[in-house]
């Protein structure tokens, strides 16, 4: 990486240092539930790893005031930098009542949070992209002028509603971006037999608007991109289409064995690309990650995770009676 | 009190409401300029402009999920499905985001929209025309489900449904449009979602009804009268939350039921009325509870003598009746 890109795309020195943390935040929170899966105590993991960098540098582009998500359910990189904590994660993950997204009741990774603007989510894939552009229309019905960020798996960019909310968002000129994190793998199925062309980003072509693809292992490449795509959106000029790159470094979820579809040699090549590695470099090179910054941010982060795990496992469950509760308005 | 038909309450109670709340839009196909394929929407338009009488893509499943977002934001939209058997493409959306947003999220987010969809045939619609979809969603806890029969019950419901705080699915037999007419008040009012409403009282039978099978009960009825079987007919008019208490009422007045709908029988809504009935008032019964419905065949064919072999009608209602009445 060249020297001081993060200055040149209006990040400070602090901002480029604090996307570096949300994505370590990231990665460790995922990593610990991981762990907590394989212990036996919580029943299931879907994971960031190897998007952080997308989900860190997209997100910082946004106004985190007003701005919406409607994530997908590996967007743990957004929801942190959106507001969310790690014993927000936690929580879900032992699914416990105090559990922001659904008080207990969706697996770890479907995220939805009021408090933050972070649309609640489900299983089905690529419905929330239709759900963006209705809050984006929303937005233009009562003149606001915030901006929308979906994204989905590039499996996910197959669905039928993916691309009739494109075409809407094009038809009338909406502030939604479309992030499309290709991790290139679709569960078992790679890139190859999933998207015919093999590049996402093209398809903007037909709706009439930007489609760009970029490094997703770079959160700065990421966070340019991005950048525009929001300026372009809250300028009234409509949406853009994001490929961001990178590859899914686990298995699609704790319940799957990747060993049976991809080789090791495979995995170890990407974690060579891995997004945690080359911005930490990245960061040292500018002098900005010093031994002791890291040092401490590396304990703060520990910490964070520890006790978010120690709070999360003593907190209780749901009482039973909330089976029947939220059907209709109480 | 004007006499309007059951068309002109649906655009009286949609104008009504985005007059009254500029967070009402409207959205769906042809919905616009045009004024909807059956006119349903027509002067809105020019009375509220096209942002909120929003011309959408032909895209069922958008039309839902645009809707959703914009609900879930605090938008109260109401989407229009030009053919209740266009509804399948939104299924999802309808079914694994409008019903569980709020449960999902613990009661922090809703999705308060409604989704009208004219339904049902007799106007040589075909197979793809004359649909009655409400059996694919009454099993889905999260949506509620009106379907009324007459002017001024779409005036009061329809007004209710824009209001509530939970996704409403509005079914409207297009066979009423411009068959049904009646009394509408000219000012503001609703009905309460969730209750049910005796249509004709009577002592012999009972019928328990709904759209436009509900004006084949009332037909029969007046026939019926002639040769001394009284008929007591109960509209359900919402089939989501179902009005229990009425259909034990209604079961008790005659100890003998006969549940009407068009949708075809297996699996139908009947079966849940029935069933309501079997478990909380069979002590009441005089006779077995009887279904007369659409027949289980895919859906309606276009020839004409095939149409009406699947529709009911008032000789088949009154047929049916008079049988349960000799029980």
């Amino acid at each position: 990486m060249s020297e001081k890109r993060h200055g040149q795309l209006g990040l400070s020195d602090e901002q480029a240092l604090s996307m570096y943390r949300y994505m370590l935040l990231a990665r460790k929170i995922d990593e610990r539930m991981w762990l907590l899966n394989r212990a036996g105590k919580i029943p299931f993991v879907i994971s960031c790893q190897g998007q952080e960098a997308i989900q860190v540098g997209s997100t910082f582009a946004l106004d985190r005031e007003k701005d919406w998500l409607c994530p997908y359910y590996r967007d743990l990189g957004m929801v942190l930098v959106f507001g969310q904590n790690a014993k927000d994660q936690m929580l879900s993950a032992f699914a416990k009542a105090e559990e922001p997204n659904s008080g207990g009741r969706q697996m770890p990774g479907h995220y939805g949070d009021h408090r933050y603007r972070i649309l609640t989510g489900s299983s089905p894939v690529t419905t929330q992209v239709l759900h963006a552009v209705g809050i984006a229309y929303a937005g233009k019905l009562e003149q606001k002028d915030h901006v929308v960020l979906t994204s989905c798996g590039e499996g996910s960019s197959n669905q039928g509603d993916f691309h009739e909310a494109c075409n809407f968002a094009g038809v009338h000129n909406l502030p939604v971006i479309f992030l499309v994190e290709n991790n290139q793998y679709a569960i078992s199925v790679p890139i190859s037999k999933q998207v015919a062309g093999g590049d996402i980003y093209k398809r903007a072509d037909g709706y009439g608007f930007p489609g760009i693809k970029v490094d997703g292992n770079d959160p700065l490449a990421v966070y340019e991109a991005m950048k525009t795509a929001v300026e372009r959106a809250r300028n009234g000029e409509g949406p853009t289409l994001i490929e961001a790159v990178s590859y899914r470094l686990v298995p699609h979820s704790s319940d799957d064995d990747d060993r049976s579809y991809r080789t090791r040699d495979e995995v170890d090549e990407a974690k060579k690309k891995d997004s945690l590695v080359s911005y930490r470099e990245y960061l040292i090179a500018q002098g900005l990650l010093t031994d002791d910054v890291e040092e401490r941010m590396n304990k703060e982060v520990a910490q964070e995770v520890d006790e978010a795990t120690e709070y999360a496992e003593q907190a209780p469950y749901p009482e039973t009676s909330e089976t029947y509760t939220h059907v209709y308005a109480e | 009190m004007p006499v309007i038909s059951y068309i002109d309450a649906v655009t009286l109670a949609l104008k009504e409401e985005m007059k009254r709340d500029e967070r009402v839009f409207v959205l769906g196909e042809d919905v616009g300029v045009r004024g909807g394929v059956f006119r349903t929407t027509a002067g809105l338009h020019e009375e509220f402009g096209e942002d909120r009488v929003l011309d959408t893509p032909l895209t069922e499943s958008a039309i839902a999920g645009v809707a959703i977002g914009a609900a879930a934001y605090g938008m109260r939209p109401v989407a229009e499905m030009q053919f209740a058997d266009f509804i399948m493409p939104a299924f999802n959306q309808i079914v694994s985001e409008a019903a569980k947003i709020r449960y999902r999220s613990n009661g922090t987010f809703s999705a308060p929209l409604v989704i009208r969809a004219p339904y049902g045939g007799g106007v040589h619609g075909a197979l793809y025309h004359s649909q009655s979809v409400e059996k694919l969603f009454t099993g889905v806890p999260g949506l509620k489900i009106v379907m009324p029969s007459t002017p001024y019950d779409v005036k009061g419901l329809l007004k209710a449904a824009i209001r509530d705080e939970d996704p409403v699915l509005f079914f409207e037999h297009k066979r009423c449009y411009r068959l049904i007419k009646g009394e509408v008040p000219v000012e503001d009012y609703t009905l309460p979602i969730g209750k049910a409403d005796v249509k004709r009282e009577g002592t012999d039978v009972t019928v328990i009804s709904y759209g436009l099978t509900l004006h084949f009960a009332l037909q029969a009825a007046e026939e019926l009268d002639k040769e001394g079987i009284s008929v007591h007919v109960l509209d359900l008019r919402t089939l989501v939350p179902l009005d229990k208490e009425a259909i034990l009422e209604a079961t008790a007045k005659t100890g003998k039921v006969l549940v009407i709908h068009e949708d075809n029988q297996t699996g139908g809504f009947g079966g849940e009325v029935a069933s309501v009935i079997a478990e909380e008032a069979f002590f009441e019964l005089d006779a077995p509870i009887k279904r007369l419905c659409g027949p289980d065949v895919p859906a309606m064919p276009y020839s004409p003598p095939l149409e009406k072999e699947f529709m009911l009608n008032k000789e088949k209602v009154t047929t049916a009746i008079r049988e349960l009445a000799a029980f």
